[in-house]
């Protein structure tokens, strides 16, 4: 299994295109790194970049600390997973498993044990003779998996592999990635627009916007310690209230407040008096209390019954914009139209710089 | 990705070379040769530069401009009766969809048949004073003319060949460009309560425009061109008051031999051809060409 | 909804008999005594002779024009399909500097008026001596046989989802391979339209083959039946004996291929 390193790369298209922005990225051997980040932000270009697809305008990229920028792909002995599985229609399921072997030339007999192996692994000894159009879509991924498994590549790249599956058979899918990836202990670079698969599956995540690295961390350091707004709004569901406040230094620490919010923080935050800055707090951290302790009322708009829990939907006193979102216990009684009281969790309060929307660490 | 443009020139090089070679070779060469005097007939004479003399006795050769308002003619009517045609015949197979293999069929043979074919059946159908077209105006109590001795009577069959043979073409083209339009675009418009004729005018005319200048272009240039029918059916007769443009040049290269003044000619032809293609490319250029190549 | 469908056949019936008619004409006539022809002609003959074809073959030899039209369209397709495939490929496929403007050029050439290029073609074949044989008109079918070609085969290409030669790729095949492997056993129908479109072209073609061919021995089959007249009385019944024979080989094709024709028709944006 190989380590990969992008180091300054830039991918600039012809019409002006900028898909790639200075990264610099170091993929640990046998580690399971999720790209992750919304269309358009470059994820799959980088993929193809480490896959020799499409070529860098500036920047190396190293596998096993040897730079293979200038090789092309069918010498960079890695997999890759398409989003379309990419099956060769005309061939088999079995030719189309076989296909990567034979061209480099490995006997017969071993070919066959491989294929059979991957093809046991995924479940699909019994499609091995049928042709793709006969597949499903379920079993055309595994197809496509298993073409990668059965190479033994140095790394396995996987493009959105899990997007054109139905709800659940993806979480399934997903749960069974996992599996393969612990047994295998193989590098894998697994690419999505999908921030739960992001949450669940990485080891380590990556997430991108308009050709940049925003942040790089286990996705428990990116959920906690978010480097700025976009990563805080982008991870986690449902997404993080933002709400953009003055702040006042009071005696006792800082309070940021805006229309009919006010919430009390301990220290100055490295904020100024009359600043204004972006607060960030995640429905799951802020909670229904008696009156008495709030930080602000407010108005139910809306309630999404999510199951175990349920989604509220709190228009606040004087707050035009967006309504706070709310996660409670699902057993809690609240009805549309009910005036409530909220109170934020004091340790789970966000502060971004409201010009660069980057994290402001507390003092 | 690596190195392309070495592969992408070692491919495409032998076929490009083999059509500049036969193609563009050519042209160059009779643009200077319309420049130059050169009979075959009177070798002896060499072959002297004579500058614009070969474009001056064109232009100034009754036959010549004959010729143009032949070929203008013959454009005008068979690309107007062929895009009509092919317009109705693509929305009535559009619509019944029943045999569609048969009505496919039967749509292409007139296009696969070598025009020569196509000229000397025509020709044999129209003949006078007893072939069958004839015998069934006669029973009408109607007096035919001799159409191929009657210079604009002989422009009937002559339209006629041509509408039959492509009329089934433009509809095969009108035909998939029908096919893409969405059903559910109809759909709409049926609960908006637009009838068949709003329909027609406010949704198909308007998404059919690509493949209506594409088969508009095509046919134009194609008419423009015209030899083969003309040549078998009448010969460019009676006398020449049928003769189009490439006969004329035709005739003055092969048949007098006048290769100097055949290259003018050449050349005429060439040049509005290419404005003509040129034009109608800036104008479908955009839309069309954009959206048709795949 | 009976009486829609009735109408609908009635409609159909139509728009085909006009187009096939006179085809049915010529067939029918084709069998029918010369001195009838033009005597008392019906819908459906009483008599059917075989006079004209076995006057076709036997005394005309009309094998000789068939199997001329027949090597000329097989060595110009041959020819021009595996050449424009390879640039088809590189068109549809590679990333190079003027790829754009080589696609103009071949778009380009294909609207050359055929006459513009007679007389140049005809003096070079001349001083090459190939007047009258078969290279001599292989070489000017190229004029317009490779430009169809490439851009029919361009837009099957274009069709191809570019992934599966990534996938093959990233299994470790060469350019080589990939084409052999992956590209040519998908771009087969393509590649079997494009060459039937050309073969018909070929075959049908008349104004080069007229003016670079000098005998009834290289005539191919439209030359020849052009030339039957100039006899002392027009020979209709051979004529359209030999119409027949011309026609049959490209019905057939029509007949069995007419899904295909029909695709590459529309997937190329072909010019008639």
């Amino acid at each position: 299994m190989a380590s990969i390193t992008i180091e300054h790369l830039d991918k600039v298209y012809s019409n002006g295109h900028v898909a790639a922005r200075d990264l610099n990225l170091a993929i640990r051997h046998g580690e399971l790194l999720v790209l992750v980040g919304p269309s358009g932000s470059g994820k799959s270009t980088v993929l193809r970049l480490i896959a020799g697809l499409e070529r860098p305008t500036s920047g190396r990229i190293l596998i096993d600390d040897e730079d293979v920028t200038g090789v092309p792909p069918e010498r960079r002995d890695l997999a890759m997973v398409f989003q379309s599985y990419a099956l060769y229609p005309h061939k088999s399921v079995r030719e189309n498993l076989a296909f990567g072997l034979r061209v480099r030339r490995i006997e017969a007999a071993e070919i066959r044990d491989r294929v059979q192996q991957a093809a046991a692994t995924l479940g699909i000894e019994p499609l091995l003779d049928r042709k793709p159009a006969q597949l499903s879509g379920g079993q055309r991924q595994r197809v496509a998996l298993g073409r990668a498994l059965v190479r033994e590549p140095r790394a396995f790249l996987l493009d959105e592999p899990l997007s054109n599956l139905d709800p659940l058979l993806r979480a399934d899918t997903r749960a069974e990635l996992a599996l393969l990836h612990r047994r295998l202990g193989a590098t894998m670079v697994h690419v999505t627009h999908d921030q739960e698969e992001a949450m669940t599956l990485g080891a380590r995540v990556a997430v991108m916007r308009d050709g940049q690295l925003e942040q790089v961390g286990t996705p428990l350091e990116i959920f906690r310690r978010p480097a700025n707004v976009f990563v805080a709004t982008f991870l986690g569901s449902p997404a993080m209230n933002v709400w953009r406040c003055s702040c006042a230094q009071t005696g006792a620490g800082t309070r940021v407040a805006y229309r009919g919010l006010a919430v009390d923080l301990e220290g100055t935050r490295n904020l100024f008096d009359q600043d204004e800055v972006l607060v960030g707090v995640r429905p799951h951290d802020i909670g229904l209390v008696p009156p008495g302790d709030a930080d602000a009322v407010g108005r139910v708009e809306v309630v999404e019954p999510l199951g175990a829990t349920t989604l509220l939907h709190v228009r606040i006193d004087g707050m035009a914009g967006r309504a706070a979102r709310i996660v409670v216990p699902a057993d809690g009684a609240v009805a549309i139209d009910d005036e409530v009281a909220i109170r934020i969790r004091r340790d789970r309060v966000y502060l971004f710089d409201e010009r660069t929307g980057m994290a402001v660490t507390p003092p | 990705m690596r190195n392309e443009a070495r592969l992408g020139w070692a491919l495409t090089l032998p076929a490009l070379a083999a059509i500049a070679m036969v193609a563009v070779f050519p042209i160059f060469w009779t643009a200077w040769e319309s420049l130059h005097f050169h009979d075959l007939r009177m070798p002896w004479l060499g072959r002297p530069f004579v500058g614009m003399a070969n474009y001056v006795e064109a232009v100034s050769s009754e036959r010549f401009w004959g010729a143009m308002a032949h070929t203008a003619v013959f454009t005008a009517a068979t690309v107007t009766l062929e895009l009509a045609g092919g317009l109705v015949l693509a929305l009535i197979v559009d619509r019944f969809s029943r045999g569609r293999d048969l009505v496919r069929t039967a749509v292409l043979l007139p296009w696969a048949i070598p025009t020569v074919v196509v000229a000397l059946v025509w020709r044999f159908l129209f003949e006078s004073p007893a072939g069958i077209v004839n015998g069934v105006l006669l029973r009408l109590g109607m007096s035919p003319p001799t159409w191929f001795a009657d210079a604009t009577a002989v422009w009937v069959p002559l339209i006629l060949a041509d509408v039959w043979k492509m009329t089934p073409f433009v509809a095969v083209l009108l035909l998939a460009g029908l096919q893409n339009i969405d059903r559910s675009l109809y759909e709409a418009a049926r609960i908006d309560g637009a009838g068949w004729g709003r329909q027609l005018t406010d949704i198909t005319l308007p998404l059919l425009r690509p493949a209506l200048l594409v088969a508009f272009i095509f046919r134009s240039l194609d008419a423009f061109r015209v030899f083969d029918v003309i040549y078998v059916m009448t010969g460019g007769g009676p006398g020449t008051a049928t003769e189009p443009i490439a006969l004329l040049t035709f005739s003055s290269l092969l048949q007098n031999l006048r290769f100097g003044f055949g290259a003018a000619l050449s050349v005429i032809v060439f040049v509005v051809s290419f404005i003509f293609a040129a034009a109608c490319i800036r104008v479908l250029g955009r839309d069309a060409l954009m959206e048709r190549v795949p | 909804m009976k009486v829609r469908r009735m109408l609908g056949a009635l409609g159909v019936a139509t728009v085909l008999a006009p187009l096939l008619f006179p085809l049915y004409w010529m067939v029918m006539s084709s069998f029918t005594q010369e001195a009838r022809l033009f005597a008392a002609p019906a819908l459906v003959p009483d008599a059917l002779v075989l006079d004209h074809y076995r006057a076709l073959f036997g005394g005309r030899d009309f094998w000789t024009p068939i199997r001329n039209s027949l090597i000329v369209a097989g060595a110009t397709t041959g020819l021009s399909v595996g050449l424009g495939a390879l640039c088809a490929y590189a068109l549809a496929r590679l990333q190079f500097r003027g790829k754009t403007v080589m696609l103009a050029f071949v778009l380009a050439v294909s609207m050359f008026p055929q006459i513009s290029i007679v007389s140049p073609l005809y003096l070079l074949l001349r001083e090459l001596r190939m007047i009258n044989t078969y290279p001599g008109l292989v070489l000017p079918y190229l004029t317009f046989a490779m430009p169809l070609t490439i851009w029919l085969l361009v837009g099957f290409f274009r069709q191809l989802p570019a992934e599966l030669e990534e996938a093959a790729a990233m299994d470790g095949a060469g350019r080589l391979r990939s084409l052999r492997e992956i590209v040519l056993p998908l771009a087969w129908p393509g590649l079997a339209t494009t060459a039937i479109l050309t073969f018909l072209y070929c075959w049908n073609e008349f104004l080069f083959a007229l003016s670079f061919t000098l005998g009834p021995e290289r005539y191919t089959v439209p030359v020849a039946i052009a030339l039957f007249r100039g006899q002392y009385q027009v020979p209709w019944g051979q004529i359209l004996a030999a119409a027949v024979v011309a026609t049959a080989p490209v019905a057939a094709i029509v007949l069995v291929a007419q899904r295909r024709i029909v695709a590459g028709l529309t997937a190329g944006a072909v010019k008639g």
